[in-house]
């Protein structure tokens, strides 16, 4: 597939973790707010394909047999590096997402990236795939995120968007809130999906 | 006695760790379609849990804060669940085959699994003393598994029901783990 394909089947084919069933954990928890989701959205993009390049450009270095352990090894780094920079440069986000930014490091989403394509393919190809697979779960996660806000908060992106009478749907904030709407979500992207 | 019953009790229900805290959700959703599976993968999880909690207590405060690399965290734990679980799996396979079959695919399953890290990382969080580590893993993961066989059975009812073509699957199954994470709300309070 040509390269410009690779990145925008990240987008809408296989856009995770709608599509691509993967990555749920971090959806479900920051997507609070359509700020927070945009945050982990980044990191993960930036520890995605960051990686991808690493795994791709040591694909026929890494033996077999010890390939699973490597892959966590270089996402591992790069989820340090990622930790430590939203501790120095963006602290009230750093605490908002709290111990899900050490979690991208078992983030399915990467390891499988890593696993199905980075290991068999060469840099640009790779880089493609994580950044369109990153960009699509930025946008994902934006997305659940602003809904979960607009209708539990009635603010997007810290701005009020509802009239002073909205009463805020407040379970949406919290974890029912968060399946319940993932999954109405996934259930209307089949519908879409099959009426195309 | 009852700060232990209490510890207990807030991590197995008020913060549930697959519902309230979401971690461990994507297996989570491909195994509890059968009963069987559901059961084997939360006795991995119990099982597993335990033990990265231990080593992993043991390796941040004996190993990483001593040497002051605390920030080496992440790749540390990873390391060692990693390794862990692949020790765990050659040792049942040589000396409790039963159990082994039954654990199945799970066990290798499990090191990516984010309820495991995740306990790791919240027991260095909460600075838990040895006992309160044991305490709080082992009923968090009692708590992953309640909730896992929860979901199960009204999983496998629910697919012999009439759902809606688009929302069968992986659909359902969320919004019905965010009903049964309605009713785990309830438990909010209980603990103040």
């Amino acid at each position: 597939m040509s390269v410009a394909k690779e990145f925008t089947k990240g987008l809408w084919k296989e856009v995770p973790p709608f599509r691509l069933v993967l990555g749920l954990c971090p959806t479900l928890a920051v997507t609070t707010a359509a700020e927070n989701g945009l945050g982990m959205g980044m990191a993960t993009t930036f520890v995605l394909v960051c990686s991808n390049v690493i795994v791709s450009l040591l694909r026929k270095v890494i033996p077999g047999k010890v390939r699973i352990a490597a892959f966590i090894v270089v996402i591992a780094s790069f989820v340090v590096i990622v930790e430590l920079m939203m501790q120095a440069y963006f602290y009230p986000l750093y605490k908002i997402l709290g111990i899900f930014i050490p979690l991208i490091v078992v983030n399915c989403i990467i390891l499988g990236r890593a696993e199905a394509f980075a290991s068999k393919n060469t840099v640009i190809p790779s880089i493609a795939d994580g950044l369109g697979m990153g960009l699509g779960f930025t946008f994902s996660l934006t997305f659940l995120g602003g809904i979960r806000e607009i209708f539990g908060n009635g603010t997007l992106f810290g701005h009020a968007i509802m009239g002073a009478s909205f009463q805020p749907f407040s379970v949406l904030l919290k974890a029912p809130g968060a399946f319940v709407c993932l999954g109405l979500i996934l259930g209307a992207m089949n519908l879409i999906s099959a009426r195309k | 006695m009852s700060d232990y019953l209490l510890l207990i009790v807030s991590a197995v229900f008020v913060n549930n760790i697959l519902l309230v805290r979401y971690l461990g959700n994507c297996p989570f959703l491909g195994v509890s379609n059968r009963m069987d599976t559901a059961t084997g993968m939360a006795m991995a999880v119990v099982f597993v849990t335990t033990m990265a909690a231990t080593i992993t207590w043991v390796v941040q405060y004996y190993v990483l804060n001593p040497l002051g690399l605390e920030y080496l965290q992440t790749i540390a734990f990873i390391l060692v669940i990693a390794a862990l679980v692949q020790l765990v799996e050659m040792f049942l396979q040589k000396s409790v085959p039963a159990l082994y079959r039954s654990l199945g695919i799970f066990l290798p399953l499990i090191t990516t699994n984010c309820a495991v890290l995740g306990v790791a990382v919240l027991v260095i969080q909460n600075e838990f003393g040895f006992l309160d580590m044991l305490l709080f893993s082992f009923a968090s993961a009692v708590g992953y598994g309640v909730a896992l066989i929860l979901l199960t059975g009204i999983r496998e009812r629910l697919a012999i029901s009439a759902i809606p073509v688009h929302f069968r699957g992986t659909s359902l199954g969320l919004i019905s783990a965010g009903l049964i994470a309605l009713g785990f709300l309830g438990f909010v309070g209980m603990v103040h």
